[in-house]
């Protein structure tokens, strides 16, 4: 039948139209050029706040009573070794030597005298980690940091920086480790372990915050701004 | 006539050493470096919260009375205010900027109070300062050491006033507490004038929630 595609057609074009619509109005009424998405990023967060504290916070709270502090540190500590790798082949990527240099020399001493990266030896030597990933790869290489987006569970992203985390996963090594129960408890050690060393910060933000969601989006992307820059952003442009 | 009492005359001595005493200090206080001003500050507040049992058990009105003799009067809360609000500050009242000075004086407080109160053990790094003859404003780079997690960048914009140094913003790891007060500030102004602003700030300090 041609009348299906014909009749399908103007309906494709008219969601189109809907959404082009939809995201003028977003535009028109949100605050910052950033964040065009506010109306569904706010209710995504609500979501998400409701979930955490009364799920995520109270298991990494709890991750922080039973489990020693001595334990809790190598744990990071394995997997920011993981993630130092991560960042020096991110330093490749972007043709920064010095960081690939950095980073590489912090996985060796850590993985061949830390015990697998159990301790961070590099650190106490002065070696600073790089924080290289994909998203600033994908900034170094041009790509426009896209509209800023709250994903439940994982939190403020942008689009490039959310196409930089797919990337990560797929580079593994995680994903990769064929039993189920090993892989899924790696995720969820790694998880809880993100989720505890942010709850610091979680308690300034509710002191200092007015509104939980714009104090969380601006320093996101001010704190992703200066990780592009490599710790020296230019002054950002006047507001008009 | 002649005979003016010892004394008097001891007194109007004393009175001429200790004016050549504050003209000499006046000037060697207001070159003290922002760097080494920030480092005296850092160190003397870090020894007084080591020193106090009362903040050591916790007591955060110990804290903020340390913060209000030794660390506030080296910020310039008018000027953090005026650029966390950007266009909005000339459009407010000399009432209503004083108003806003003072509520967001006191959030920043309470932040900084509960920050310190996590306070365990950690050691600053200072960088070598940037700086050229005739700056007015700089930034001093520090690095704080933790004994558990990642070392966080703490920077402090400074800016040269008549007397001394002030610091004008904080920078942790990036992010600038003023810049990041701009769209939240922003937001009050459009939601309810220069005055829902004063209400919201004035909300948090008696302790109702952020939405």
């Amino acid at each position: 039948m041609s009348a299906a595609p014909e009749r399908g057609r103007p309906a494709l074009s008219r969601a189109a139209l809907a959404v082009a619509v939809a995201l003028l109005a977003g535009c028109a009424g949100a605050p910052s050029r950033e964040d065009p998405f506010e109306p569904m990023n706010r209710a995504l967060y609500q979501f998400h706040d409701t979930v955490d504290t009364a799920v995520v916070k109270p298991v990494a709270q709890a991750y922080i009573d039973v489990v020693p502090q001595l334990i809790r540190t190598g744990v990071s500590n394995v997997f920011n070794n993981i993630e130092d790798l991560i960042s020096a082949l991110n330093g490749l990527l972007q043709g920064k030597l010095d960081k690939l240099d950095n980073d590489l020399a912090r996985v060796l001493l850590n993985t061949a005298f830390g015990l697998g990266g159990i301790f961070d030896l590099a650190s106490m030597v002065g070696l600073e980690r790089g924080n290289e990933d994909f998203g600033q790869t994908f900034g170094a290489w041009g790509l426009p940091q896209g509209p800023y987006l709250f994903v439940p569970f994982f939190g403020p992203t942008t689009v490039r920086d959310g196409s930089g985390a797919i990337v990560r996963v797929m580079v593994g090594p995680v994903g990769y480790i064929g039993d189920v129960a090993v892989r899924n408890s790696l995720y969820g050690v790694g998880a809880v372990d993100l989720r505890a060393q942010a709850l610091s910060a979680g308690a300034i933000v509710d002191t200092a915050a007015l509104d939980r969601y714009l104090f969380i989006r601006n320093a996101y992307l001010q704190r992703r701004r200066y990780l592009l820059y490599d710790g020296k952003p230019p002054p950002e442009p006047e507001e008009p | 006539m002649a005979i003016i009492p010892v004394s008097a005359r001891r007194f109007a001595l004393a009175l001429i050493a200790a004016a050549a005493l504050v003209g000499a200090a006046a000037p060697a206080l207001a070159q003290e470096a922002p760097d080494v001003m920030v480092k005296r500050v850092a160190q003397d507040v870090i020894a007084t919260i080591k020193a106090d049992p009362a903040i050591q058990a916790g007591n955060e009105a110990r804290i903020r009375d340390v913060l209000e003799a030794k660390l506030l009067p080296n910020f310039d809360f008018t000027r953090m205010t005026a650029l966390a609000m950007g266009k909005n500050w000339r459009s407010a009242t000399p009432e209503q900027q004083k108003r806003i000075t003072d509520e967001f004086r006191a959030l920043l407080v309470r932040t900084y109070s509960g920050a310190l109160n996590q306070y365990r053990n950690e050691t600053i790094d200072y960088k070598p300062l940037r700086m050229n003859a005739g700056d007015n404003e700089v930034v001093v780079r520090t690095l704080v050491q933790r004994a558990a997690g990642a070392p966080i960048q703490i920077d402090y914009g400074m800016e040269k006033k008549a007397d001394a140094w002030k610091c004008y913003d904080v920078v942790v790891a990036g992010v600038s507490l003023v810049t990041n007060y701009r769209d939240e500030f922003n937001e009050q102004i459009k939601n309810g004038g220069v005055d829902g602003l004063v209400k919201t700030l004035a909300d948090r300090n008696r302790g109702v929630a952020a939405k």
